[in-house]
């Protein structure tokens, strides 16, 4: 073996491990800027107004997305009461009492849903929802989100569920209580932090999603009581905002990609939070 | 054996049983997963049904017909097909060589606690909302593509038909480049932790044949995990398909196939989502869930796919052994 040829070897390898370096560095640069952007640009037209103002109408300037806010907070709670059960309950299924065959069936099922393309979702709750009673409806958004929180709930129940030790379920079992008491009393506690936390994770994932509210939430400029009506919230007002003509409401799109950015982070952190925290006692 | 306690029989054993509870947690979590299986299933029904129309009449045709007419009930679904492919095979090329080196950087590279610092904070860019990248998109992407990058592309590599032709800042190349940023986390969280199930062996075998750092990996670990890797990359694609936000906010939304990359075009995805609520007519909505039902199925083989390569991996490595 020659001597430029061990030279080039050597180089070869430090300019193919810089550049690995670079390419994560540039990866993780690229959340800063976003954040960054929307700080600064969001940060400049977010004002208190945005946070209690309906939106004004066309041609006016100021006004804020008071009615998104509750919008989207209503769709969570939807979403939540209706998909949280359904995917805490099938984790257990899977984790506990699952049969071979049908466990298999249901996981594969579960991550086919968990790929199905959200605006697609959107199209299934129109058909579900909007068709029969033929308006849009704060309820057919909630069964929207609601369909994409279940297979995210799933997976990390049943997960958690799996690294709780044998052992606990003995000896919760030893003492005497049933299989369900055992469940409920011993072993759920033990998961709770993880479970939650993938709650928490399913949350923040739909509050961002806007392609299943086109047709199935809407959208809507004035305040929505009840469940029956189109409903605004925060990302398709951001959508609708963001190709508008309209210098103004072009800032106002960025104070609202602020408050949605902030909200999902911040409750990604909250879950790993609790998870480490859960983790840790 | 005379003292047996006759056993309960029908109604009576089952109410008893029933008492101890066990059979009805049993049966309310079945219930639950059933559902799930009876939601996906009602899914791909009403798709299937409500795009009947659609398929009846343009049959086999529809993909590659290449009008998208609504005003004379003409519907083809070639130009967004062909967008789909596009935007996301741009996306790809750009983001496995950026996602792969990042993954090789966080399992082979760094320490462990700056990889898993990192790999947090990649974590949470997967956690920004489309709609976000969308909006970053339209006001920083689209006019340095008009004004920087565009220009740029084409003074180098002007005489390719994929670089010439008017830029206008949105097109193909954009949201394509929109999409690569969003796929990235995907890849390296998978690639990383396929990657890390490489037994040690493996890199201290190589090292000791006197392989450079670089040629281990390269050469032995990537090999080794190939498959998960490749199935990383199904899991990024499946995403960058079904997209929808991002594109539609900076493709430019018209119904055309080009050979420019700078040209404007549509994606399956945006077309329902600009259409869907403005689609008068029967058809016209048809069409349009008929366009949702090949997304979904795209979707469904790609993401098979993937999960297939990654069990492989995580199983015995893409070496037999």
């Amino acid at each position: 073996m020659s001597e430029p040829r061990i030279i080039w070897r050597k180089t070869v390898n430090s300019v193919m491990l810089t550049l690995t370096g670079v390419a994560a560095f540039g990866v993780v640069c690229v959340l800063f800027l976003i954040l960054g952007y929307l700080i600064w640009n969001g940060g400049a037209s977010l004002n208190w107004n945005f946070f209690t103002q309906l939106p004004k109408p066309v041609g006016e300037t100021g006004g804020g997305m008071a009615n998104a806010i509750v919008g989207s907070l209503k769709l969570l709670l939807l979403a939540a009461l209706m998909g949280l059960p359904i995917g805490l309950l099938a984790g257990v299924y899977l984790a506990e009492f699952g049969g071979k065959t049908f466990s298999f069936v249901i996981r594969y099922t579960t991550d086919l849903l968990n790929g199905v393309p959200s605006i697609v979702i959107g199209i299934f709750a129109y058909a579900l929802v909007v068709l029969p009673v033929k308006h849009f409806s704060a309820l057919a958004g909630g069964v929207a989100l609601g369909i994409m929180v279940i297979p995210i709930t799933v997976r990390s129940t049943e997960e958690f569920l799996r690294a709780v030790p044998g052992t606990l379920r003995e000896g919760a079992m030893a003492l005497g209580a049933s299989k369900w008491k055992t469940i409920a009393t011993v072993v759920l506690p033990a998961a709770s932090g993880g479970i939650l936390t993938g709650m928490l994770l399913a949350l923040a994932r739909v509050a961002g999603e806007t392609a299943p509210l086109l047709f199935t939430a809407f959208g809507n400029r004035y305040w929505a009581p009840g469940w029956g009506q189109p409903i605004a919230s925060l990302p398709v007002m951001i959508y609708t905002y963001a190709i508008s003509p309209y210098d103004d409401w072009h800032r106002q799109a960025w104070a609202a990609g602020l408050v949605l950015l902030m909200l999902v982070l911040l409750s990604n952190l909250g879950a790993r939070f609790i998870l480490a925290r859960s983790k840790a006692v | 054996m005379g003292h047996q306690v006759p056993p309960k029989s029908g109604l009576r054993a089952f109410l008893d049983r029933l008492k101890g509870g066990d059979e009805v947690a049993h049966l309310i979590t079945l219930t639950a997963a059933a559902g799930i299986l009876l939601i996906t299933s009602l899914l791909v029904l009403e798709l299937w049904q409500t795009s009947a129309l659609s398929r009846h009449k343009f049959g086999w045709t529809f993909f590659w017909t290449k009008v998208w007419d609504a005003n004379f009930d003409n519907f083809g679904a070639a130009p967004f097909i062909y967008g789909t492919l596009v935007t996301s095979a741009i996306a790809l090329i750009i983001a496995v060589p950026l996602g792969l080196a990042s993954a090789i950087f966080l399992s082979e590279l760094a320490p462990k606690r700056l990889s898993d610092v990192v790999s947090f904070l990649i974590d949470l860019l997967a956690a920004v909302p489309s709609v976000i990248y969308g909006l970053l998109g339209i006001f920083i992407v689209v006019p340095l593509m008009r004004t920087t990058l565009g220009p740029a592309l084409k003074r180098v590599l002007g005489f390719t038909p994929l670089f010439s032709g008017p830029n206008y800042g949105v097109g193909f190349l954009t949201a394509g480049i929109v999409l690569a940023i969003m796929v990235v986390p995907f890849i390296i969280s998978v690639s990383r932790e396929v990657l890390m199930t490489v037994p040690r062996e493996q890199r201290e075998a190589a090292l000791a044949l006197g392989a450079t750092r670089w040629e281990s990996t390269w050469k032995v670990v990537v090999p080794w995990a190939r498959s998960g890797i490749m199935g990383s990359v199904f899991l990024a694609l499946a995403r960058a398909l079904g997209e929808t936000m991002a594109v539609t906010m900076v493709i430019g939304n018209d119904p055309k196939i080009s050979a420019s990359l700078f040209a404007p075009g549509y994606t399956i995805a945006s077309v329902i989502a600009n259409e869907f609520t403005e689609a008068t007519g029967d058809l016209y909505l048809s069409a349009l869930i008929e366009l949702g039902l090949v997304l979904f199925l795209m979707t469904f083989i790609l993401n098979g796919m993937a999960r297939l390569l990654i069990v492989a991996t995580e199983r015995g490595g893409g070496h037999p052994a």
